[in-house]
Order: structure tokens, then sequence, then C-alpha cells
């Protein structure tokens, strides 16, 4: 009998880590459709920013409720896994509890620590269910959640609560089976309920008991396979998200250097590449879709929870504009995944008649954006929306001459009169003719 | 007078610092009068400055911004030229979007200089004893808020010399609800300034200018020439302009320079 579970667990776990990885390969590989960036310099620094930003959820703490439920939940993510081991292991070799015996009395400690995690990420769940689903907090309710984002958040807050209450229930017949031969397993949290359970039989609670563990960890590997589907792909991208964050200045715009080259030669064409060198590899300018996107921008979409901090200090979507940066990284995720799946049919991308621009993201969306960087500020995962809206104005304004009149006209202005607007250059410093002498 | 680069290099002189005054400081009306204070302060306490003058292009940050890269790059090129031909090492401007591409955005080009946004500049010339502040100045006492602009704040971490050079002035310095890194945009960057907004619910300016006025303070203190002329703009939508003022903070400190 003892066999038989050991061979289906064992079947159970192979298939869920087979399937997961067979996604995470495919999302791997979408990932790398976009363009290449070195992003693996001074890496000092980009081991910092793992420890400051994900493991230290430093930027989470601009909102200090929120980032305490999350804290707990996050912990609560991080440590429980080592119990998850254990329970891989005991899993495996059909042991019970293997770590108990080496760890003595300091055993019963770990598990109540546990215990409390799983107790206040219950908590914290719960309140987050609430934040969604009763008090409708703005960023968490906006229309662009509608449909299955929206499941996607509440799915994942149910599936905790069951995960985090199997572990609990299974502790707490524990405690209860205990109870009936003289002393409780004294767990801090399961402790607690076991009492209520003693009326039940023993064959009865070694069947919630086992329930509960299988319960638990099928679930485990349920969630597993669906994080690579549903936005909380990011608790293990936000890792991987925040070693490669940029780490020039905010203000700074990537360079074309394409173009920087084409105006040099332009303007000192001794400098030009002769014929017989090799031709550089021509991109289209700026982004049309997401493979003209930079990988790093493709790894942001599918590191992206939707918390929706980025829209909520967007001072376009604050005075009803219809550019949302959190949209913005959602539909670079949703026609990636579009892409993604023409690939698997059809071994190469076939053309769809699609694209990012356009089909998913308008031009009016894309118009309203300041680039004052609020949103790439408040990502808490260094997520970067600002950085595919510049790539996809270029596209507009470089390859498809697409620009509003008036950008038309400053254009013209810059070029003709060297400023935005119609002076005259030789106007320029009228102004210091006009001060006081004296000054 | 204010002296060209060109009088400068005519006379095989180097000034202590180039004047970037950019494309609103030179031309709008309103932003010349930040251009014309900052220049008389420099004046006052004897710092050497020389500008381009007719020289003196667009940096391509609003082409740049727009998508227009081919436009960004012409003009940087032409500024690098001029720039590198005077041997320039150290920029002041007015403006935080030139303060910008000239800090991130030149360099690579080939354009590397030492370059400060004027209220840095304005912070180490008060620190040095050089710009002095009168007793008992017109400010004192009285409510002012910072408004932060994208490009100094956010771009460049650049948070706290100007609220130095406001505390200076002996003012009561109050902040807005969005302040610091989370200070909100006016709303004219990334080439905003140039074209109508999008449909909305109210315009960026008018919220912003609201949450300054609803500090109840008389000033609003910007950076930013188009910072200040947005949040004129905010401010005469509510009908406040006869209340509350908004003047660049070199305008502040020229306004309370020592006799």
């Amino acid at each position: 009998m003892h066999l038989l579970q050991q061979i289906v667990f064992i079947l159970c776990a192979g298939t869920a880590i087979g399937i997961f990885t067979k996604k995470v390969v495919e999302v791997r590989r979408n990932i790398l459709l976009g363009r290449d960036e070195n992003l693996t310099d001074q890496s000092g620094r980009r081991w910092r920013n793992v420890l400051l930003l994900a493991f230290g959820q430093k930027k989470m703490f601009k909102r200090p409720l929120p980032a305490v439920l999350h804290f707990f939940v996050y912990a609560g993510f991080v440590l429980i896994n080592i119990e998850v081991l254990e329970i891989l292991i005991d899993g495996i070799f059909g042991t019970e509890r293997i770590f108990q015996a080496p760890l003595g009395a300091f055993y019963n400690v770990v598990i109540g620590f546990f215990e409390i995690l799983a107790f206040l990420t219950l908590i914290a769940v719960i309140v987050f269910l609430i934040r969604r689903n009763i008090l409708k907090v703005k960023r968490l309710s906006m229309h662009e959640l509608d449909g299955f984002p929206k499941r996607d958040a509440n799915t994942i807050l149910y599936i905790e609560i069951v995960l985090m209450c199997m572990l609990l229930l299974m502790n707490a017949m524990e405690g209860a089976i205990q109870l009936k031969e003289g002393v409780g397993n004294g767990f801090l949290i399961s402790s607690l309920i076991a009492p209520l359970f003693t009326g039940l039989s023993l064959d009865m609670l070694n069947i919630i008991k086992h329930t509960c563990w299988w319960g638990h960890i099928l679930g485990i590997f349920a969630f597993l396979n669906y994080l690579p589907y549903s936005k909380h792909f990011h608790i293990l991208l936000a890792f991987p998200n925040a070693f490669y964050t940029r780490l020039t200045p905010q203000g700074k715009m990537a360079n074309m250097p394409e173009v920087q080259n084409e105006v040099l030669y332009m303007m000192q064409p001794e400098l030009a590449p002769t014929a017989t060198d090799a031709a550089p590899v021509q991109h289209r300018f700026g982004a049309k879709d997401v493979m003209d996107l930079s990988w790093k921008n493709l790894l942001d979409a599918y590191s992206c929870t939707e918390c929706g901090r980025c829209t909520s200090v967007c001072p376009a979507n604050i005075t009803g504009k219809k550019l949302s940066p959190r949209k913005i990284m959602m539909d670079t995720r949703d026609r990636l995944e579009e892409v993604g799946e023409n690939i698997n049919k059809n071994k190469n991308f076939v053309d769809d008649g699609k694209s990012l621009v356009h089909d998913y993201i308008s031009v009016e969306e894309l118009r309203a954006c300041t680039t004052c960087q609020a949103c790439v500020e408040a990502c808490p995962v260094s997520i970067e929306p600002l950085s595919i809206i510049n790539q996809l104005r270029r596209y507009l304004i470089m390859e498809e001459s697409n620009a509003p009149q008036e950008w038309n006209l400053m254009s013209s202005n810059i070029e003709n009169n060297m400023a935005p607007w119609k002076f005259s250059p030789d106007d320029r410093d009228k102004w210091a003719n006009e001060m006081e002498p004296s000054a | 007078m204010i002296k060209t680069m060109a009088e400068f290099a005519a006379n095989n002189e180097m000034p202590e610092v180039l004047f970037w005054v950019g494309c609103a400081g030179s031309f709008d009306q309103r932003a010349q009068r930040i251009t014309k204070a900052f220049a008389t302060i420099l004046t006052k306490v004897g710092v050497s400055f020389a500008i381009l003058g007719k020289e003196e292009m667009c940096t391509g940050d609003p082409a740049r911004r727009a998508g227009n890269e081919f436009l960004f790059q012409m003009m940087a090129y032409n500024n690098i030229q001029t720039l590198n031909g005077y041997g320039i090492k150290k920029i002041v401007t007015i403006c935080p979007h030139c303060f910008n591409i000239f800090t991130n955005e030149y360099p690579e080009l080939g354009g590397k200089y030492e370059v400060m946004h004027h209220s840095t500049f304005l912070q180490q010339l008060i620190n040095e004893g050089r710009v002095r502040i009168k007793e008992g100045g017109a400010f004192k006492g009285k409510k002012i808020t910072y408004h932060d602009s994208c490009y100094l704040g956010r771009a460049n971490g650049i948070y706290e010399a100007p609220r130095e050079v406001l505390k200076a002035l002996d003012a009561e310095l109050v902040e807005m609800k969005r302040c610091g890194s989370n200070g909100m945009c006016c709303g004219a960057g990334g080439a905003q300034m140039f074209k109508e907004e999008e449909a909305g619910t109210t315009r960026i300016n008018f919220e912003r200018a609201e949450e300054a006025i609803e500090t109840g303070a008389k000033i609003i203190a910007a950076n930013c020439p188009y910072c200040t002329t947005m949040l004129t703009d905010g401010v005469k939508s509510k009908e406040k302009e006869d209340d509350v003022k908004v003047l660049d903070i070199a305008e502040l400190i020229e306004a309370s320079l020592e006799d």
C-alpha cells in the first residue's frame, strides 16, 4: 500500500514538474524572441537589486498596508517551501515528517513558525479578497481587468486559502490523533483547533489527515502549472527581473546607434563604411510588434502581476485618458502568448496580419504618455512600461509617419528654426539685449 | 552685457560656465523672465558665464520623446559640434529636459560635459556664500509649495537641491500630497507641450494645479519652464491667478538677493 502511494506520488510529482518545465522552456523561447540587449554588466549592483527589490520588497513599502499583507503571503511562499521540501521527501520515500527526528524539539518551533505564517497568509488573502471584491479598490477593479484577469486574481487567492487550510487542517488532525493517545503535537496554531476534532474516530482522523496531505501537495502541483498562464508568475520572475533591471538613470532613453550612424555619415561622409564593409543588420525602426521589443521588455510582461500601481500614478490615466501602463504590459504579454501559440502551431512565426501596435495598443493610448516615469518608479519589480511606449512611438513616427499635425509642425520648426516653435533663430538671444545694462 | 561664447573665444577666454538657455527660456515670454532672473543672479554675484546666443539649438528632446529619432540625432550632432568646438566643460541650464538630455543622452554621442541644473547651481552658490539672501525678504514666512519636475526628480533623482534653495528664503515650505518621487507630472513632458491632450475627464495641469492650490500655498515654486507654463494655466483654470503665483526658483531667489 505504501509502495503504491509512493509510486503514485512520484508519478504526480514527475508529471507536474515535467509539464511545468515544458511551459517554462516555451516562455523562455517567447522572451528570447525579443531583440538582444546585454544586461549582465555590474553584477554587484544587480545582485543588490535582487536583494532589495525582490527579496526585500523595498518598493512595496511605499504603500504600507498592502506591503505588510503582501509580505506575509510572500514570506509564507518562500518559507513554507521548506515544508514542501519535507513533503516531497516524505512522498517519495514513504517517510513521515523526515525532518522531525534530526531537528528534535526545534522541529516544533519551525512548524509552529510555518503555522503562524500560514495563518497570517490566510488573513492577508482574505483581506485581499475583500479589497478586490467588496471594497473594490480602484486600481484592482478597473475595466481593463474585466474577464480573465479578474477571475485569475480571485482564483489565485482562493487556491491560497485552500492550500493554507489544508496545511493547518492536516496538522490539526495529527494533533487530534496524538491528543487521543495522550499529549498533542503542540504545533502553535493547529493545536488550538485540534481538540475540536477529538470526537472523530481515529480512522476518520487519519483519512482526513491523509486527504489534506494529498490535497495540499496536489494543490501545489496544480498551482505550479497554473503559474505560467497567470499573473501570479511574478512570484518566480520578480527575481530575474530585479537582476536585469536597468541601472541607468530613469530619464535616459535608449539610443539608436543605427540612426546615430546614419546622421553621422550624412554629416561626415568620409566616415561612412565602404561598400566592402559588412552591411549592418537592418531592424525596423522602433517596435511594431513584440519581436521588435527588447527581451527585457518581454520578461517585464511575464513578470507583471497586474497590481496597477503604475496605472494609479499615471497622470494620463488619472485624468481619464485611455493610456494605462498596466494595460501596456498586459497587452504585450497577451500578444506574445499569441505569437508563441502561432509558433507552436506552425514551427515558425507565420504572419497573422496582427501587431502589438494598433491591434492591441492604440495610437491614442501611446500619444497620451508624458514620459513622466511615474509608472516605472511605482513598479515594485522594476517593470518599465515607458520603454515599450517609447519604442512603439518611434515606430509610429519613423515607419508610419503617423503623428498628430501639431507634432509635424513642431518637428518642422525644430528642423528649420532650431526650436519647437515658429520663431526666428535670430531672435534666440533677444532677451539678452532686453536686459538692463546694469544687470 | 551678456556675452556669447563666440565673444569669449574671440578674446581667447573661457567663462566659468556656459548658460544653456533652452528654447522655452529663449523664446517664450513667460520663460524669458526665468532666464533673465537667472542671468541677473549670475551677473550680480559675479559668475563669469557665456551663452551660445544664436548658435544654440533645440537639444532634440521633444523630437526624441515624440519618436523622431532622426531629428533628435541631427540636433544632437549639431549641438555637440558647437559645444566641443568651443571646448565647453561645464554647462548650467534652467530647463530639466535639457539637463537630462545633456547628462544622460549626449555623452554616448560624444558630448561629455559637467552639467548642472540651475537649482543645484543656486544651491552651491548659496552654500558658498556667493548668493546672499536679504534679511526679511519678500517670501519670509510665506507658504510655498514645490512642484517636482519629472526630469529633475524621477529622471535624475534631484529632490533636495531645489528644496534647499527654497529654505534659504525663510519661507514655510508645504508639500503637496504627491511629492518627491511620487510627484505628479504637469502634463507637458514627452512633447505633450506641443500638442492638444487626448480626450479625458480633465487636463493634467488642472489636476496638478488643484493639488497645489489645496496646500494653501500662495506661491507654487517650479524648476522648469514647461511646468511653469502648465501650472500657470492650471491656476487660471481654477480662477486663482490673483492669489496663487507660479514662480521659478530662480525668480524667487532673484527677488530676494541682498542689495
